[in-house]
């Protein structure tokens, strides 16, 4: 087996409420919230009226107009958190064979927005089948196959090795990074660029939310309509944005200096095999992802320092995810802090496992662990300490995060400083 | 050492013939699958050629609560999926969940679904969108039904590279089989023949407007004037070699070695292929010489036939390998090709026969040794199989024939050291 | 006016569009007071039947009743509460 280490040397976020690493970290360890009523369009038809939406302006950030006029949002936001992330990690990505730098995106839901509305042109708002095609915009093929996404940001960058999107629902922000983390292990990339975007406020993806009832109803209370592990909870609120890193091996970094945030020391997935939608309470699947990723990182579970938990905040989530930490870490589960920061910038589908990577490599940089807004009434049946409504010191090298999709998908990732990990 | 991974069972659904015996013995005879679009009335597009897949019957395969929760696409998936595992005297159920897994390929999800879902939603409201369109356009979606269809509880994913998805799903399927998993279900099949999937492939410019079947799809031939887009594909099923052996499984061939790149921005040359066919070929441990035929992208568009002529030159030389594009029969198949032309030339492999590319007159400056009209009887070892994705991606994949004696890791370079 | 009646005919129509005729599900058979999941008809099925009733019957049902633990009875009465006072 390959013994090459692979850590992380930059960081790029584009969230709710934070755009930019410094404000997103600005939003978490405050415990501020950046749900609120649907902006994009007027949402009143919905169940759910809540979302966590970006205030984003692509020009500011130096897209050009063809390049806004060609990429859906989530591709807008993958490429400027690209940028931020390049820069942070001061590595001048020209200097390397271009043929050894890759990208694997996460996305759930591609181009949903660019599509939504296209949709709605060539069908004459929903009256025609047979829709039009003299009126689709021409980069419309960039909607229907969401590599797209990588593809700007591989263009962005310069990097012509492995190139792909990673697709696997509300788990893809950390199985695409897990997907870069085994390139550059089996040696067919020196550099990945990874994270995931997406950009789902629309009104398609609203509705198939509502059919289910797996958003939350609350719109009288947008600011705190994110509950997750609360007694009250009721449903997720949709949310975007996008998170970017940049990987290397270990090796390479610390001879040019690099700062590591993490080494990714451990990453599965694991199916359900149960339902597209449903979790079973029991979080078997969840807590042997986690087992075997700590077992591939070789870090006991009394080692985790923080869980940055999936939390979502249905019901069912809630209480499966309790059940798997319980399952995996035993009497540590007790233990350690946990948190969701969904209850701050929302569920973001493929985008939140990275976006949620990016959280705990700040706690770590910190030692500050982000605290779980909104949470003022226990449920029984989510016992742990979910670090309720303010951040905490607290003394952070290993973190534990986790994700859980639609399809069944079960992640865990591990992440802890190298000097941490005996090898 | 890495594991070895082989493939024991193909699933395919394709226009010329459903499940492989049948699609066999249309590609060995040269018969296509192309014809004017059934599926929806095509009068007022451009393009109006297709290569849909006949004859199937969801209802044969599937209950009622699949069917209404499912794609085309899906539906064809997890039959082909079903015939795979069968063919690969697999039974799931009998299996640890854990030791199976589930990678494919998706282009644009569920989108005739998702076209449905839209339509009602513009025109009646909201209130009218299905409970599964949460999942059923999703990209994720085949992976998904297939891992509950037969509890499989492996590592699993889904890659999104346009047309060349199909062959990084195989390899991100091969990655799970070295990291311990013992059997996974990998490929991909693809359908966007919806007025809505039809409208957005005409944006990409790329589409023949023929109406002869027969010189609307016409690669590598001076008369190259775009593709006529397909359904389908296939499912294979990977196991690791040792243990594929030791139940006496019968074997296809050996996924032997990959290799990917991405094109910088507006540029179609075939530098970026080039590279992928040597990493491909590198990570198989192989010579360029030892390659007995290559399946080809085969785009169907001059510039991009040119810079796939030149990447095979530029690695076997001029006519230095026998060359063919048996998705002439069935239009491209979007990420379902990669997979199908892998299930394809498995059987070339087996049967010794190159299929052949069919309608087209080959170009003398290409200067590629094409397998055109009938197939090419000769023996075949070992194939490379291309495929390139809308956007730049470059996947190139090897397949050979394996040793019916060797069980364990072949001899040959450690593929995690090819790079150093 | 009088109000429009969901009968259990009405809802076996339902169901079969939305959540597909199972062979394994003899809807035919005695159901009334079975759970949907004993029928065999899970989460979605059921969030797919209710948000079809509620449109065509332009009614709101209480999530309560779209519970797989319910019952068509339960369900077919609830409707039918909500068409008296919508009538």
């Amino acid at each position: 087996m390959s013994t090459r280490r692979v850590v992380i040397t930059g960081v790029g976020v584009l969230a709710p409420g934070g755009i930019g690493v410094k404000n997103f970290w600005s939003l978490l360890s405050e415990g501020r919230t950046a749900t609120r009523r649907v902006s994009f369009f007027d949402p009143t038809p919905f169940r759910s009226q809540v979302a966590a939406e970006i205030d984003f302006d692509p020009e500011l950030f130096g897209l050009s107009p063809q390049e806004i006029r060609r990429m859906d949002r989530s591709a807008q936001l993958a490429v400027v958190a690209t940028a931020e992330a390049v820069a942070d990690s001061g590595l001048d990505i020209q200097t390397l064979d271009p043929y050894r730098v890759g990208v694997a995106l996460g996305s759930a839901v591609g181009a949903t927005m660019g599509l939504d509305q296209e949709y709605r042109v060539v069908s004459d708002g929903g009256r025609q089948d047979l829709v039009d095609h003299q009126y689709a915009v021409p980069h419309l093929y960039n909607y229907l196959v969401p590599s797209s996404s990588a593809a700007e940001v591989a263009w962005k960058v310069g990097a012509q090795g492995p190139t792909t999107v990673v697709s696997t629902g509300c788990t893809s922000g950390i199985d695409a990074v897990g997907y870069a983390v085994e390139v550059i292990r089996e040696g067919s990339a020196q550099v990945m660029i990874t994270g995931a975007t997406d950009a789902p406020i629309s009104p398609i993806t609203l509705a198939c939310f509502d059919a289910i009832k797996a958003t939350t109803p609350r719109n009288d209370d947008p600011e705190h309509a994110s509950r997750p592990f609360d007694g009250t909870r009721n449903g997720f609120v949709l949310g975007e944005g996008s998170a970017i890193f940049v990987l290397e091996e270990l090796d390479s970094a610390r001879r040019r200096g690099a700062h590591i945030y993490a080494e990714i020391a451990g990453y599965t997935s694991r199916c359900n095999a149960f339902h597209m939608t449903g979790l079973r309470p029991d979080g078997l699947e969840m807590a042997e992802a986690i087992s075997v990723a700590l077992d591939q990182a070789r870090i006991n579970a009394t080692d985790i320092d923080y869980i940055n938990a999936h939390g979502s905040g249905t019901k069912q989530n809630d209480r499966h995810e309790t059940a798997a930490f319980k399952l995996s870490l035993g009497e540590h589960a007790r233990h350690v802090p946990v948190s969701s920061i969904k209850s701050m910038v929302g569920h973001s589908l493929g985008a939140i496992g990275s976006i949620e990577i990016a959280a705990s490599v700040l706690a770590m940089a910190e030692n500050v662990v982000p605290p779980t807004a909104n949470l003022h009434t226990p449920d029984p049946e989510c016992d742990l300490d979910y670090v309720p409504l303010t951040a905490r010191d607290w003394p952070t090298d290993t973190v534990l995060t986790v994700g859980s999709g639609f399809g069944g998908f079960q992640s865990a990732m591990v992440l802890t400083r190298p000097e941490r990990r005996p090898l | 050492m890495s594991a070895t991974t082989v493939v024991t069972g193909l699933g395919v659904v394709s226009p010329n013939g459903l499940g492989a015996a049948p699609y066999w013995d249309a590609t060995r005879a040269g018969k296509s699958g192309i014809g004017r679009v059934t599926r929806f009335d095509p009068s007022q597009y451009p393009a109006r050629l297709a290569g849909e897949v006949q004859g199937f019957v969801a209802e044969d395969h599937l209950t009622g609560r699949m069917i209404v929760q499912t794609d085309h696409m899906t539906r064809m998936a997890l039959v082909a999926a079903d015939w795979a595992l069968a063919d690969a005297a697999i039974e799931p159920r009998g299996l640890d969940g854990y030791d199976m897994g589930v990678v494919t390929a998706s282009s644009a999800g569920g989108f005739e679904f998702g076209q449905g879902e839209l339509r009602k939603l513009w025109s009646r409201g909201s209130q009218h969108v299905s409970a599964y369109q949460s999942f059923a356009w999703f990209y994720a979606v085949n992976s998904g039904q297939i891992s509950i269809r037969h509890g499989m509880k492996g590592p699993s994913g889904v890659v999104v590279s346009d047309q060349a998805g199909g062959l990084d799903a195989l390899a991100q399927a091969r990655r799970q089989i070295r990291g311990g998993t013992r059997l996974m279900v990998s490929g991909a099949v693809d359908a966007t023949i919806c007025p809505w999937g039809w409208v957005a492939q005409l944006a990409a410019g790329r589409m023949s407007t023929s109406d002869q079947p027969a010189r609307a799809y016409l690669p590598f031939d001076a008369d190259a004037r775009g593709h006529v887009p397909g359904e389908g594909g296939a499912i294979l099923v990977l196991e690791e070699a040792g243990a594929a052996a030791l139940r006496g499984a019968r074997i296809y061939g050996e996924i032997a070695g990959y290799g990917a790149t991405f094109d910088p921005r507006d540029t179609v040359g075939g530098t970026g292929l080039h590279k992928a066919i040597e990493i491909a070929l590198a990570d198989a441990g192989l010579r360029a010489s030892q390659v007995d035929v290559v399946f080809a992208d085969a785009a169907g568009i001059p510039e991009l036939d040119r810079a796939e002529a030149d990447a095979i030159g530029a690695v076997f030389g001029p006519r230095g390998v026998p060359v063919t594009a048996p998705k002439t029969m069935t239009g491209r198949l979007s990420c379902g090709a990669g997979a199908l032309d892998t299930a394809t030339a498995l059987l070339a492999i087996r049967d010794s026969i190159i299929p052949p590319t069919v309608n087209i007159e080959p170009a003398a400056d290409y200067d590629l040794d094409l397998v055109t009209g009938r197939g090419r009887p000769t023996p075949v070892r070992t194939a490379l199989v291309l495929a390139r994705g809308y956007g730049g991606f470059n996947s190139a994949l090897v397949v050979r024939a394996r040793n019916p004696h060797a069980t364990g890791p072949q001899a040959g370079p450690d593929h995690t050291e090819r790079t150093r | 006016m009088t109000a429009r009646q969901f009968t259990l005919e009405d809802l076996k129509r339902i169901l079969i569009e939305c959540a597909g005729a199972d062979e394994a599900v003899d809807l035919d058979g005695e159901i009334l007071d079975e759970g949907f999941e004993a029928i065999g008809y899970e989460s979605l099925a059921i969030l797919e039947t209710g948000g079809r009733i509620e449109t065509e019957y332009e009614v709101c049902l209480d999530e309560a009743v779209l519970s797989v633990h319910a019952t068509p009875r339960e369900l077919i009465a609830a409707v039918n509460e909500l068409l008296t006072v919508a009538a």
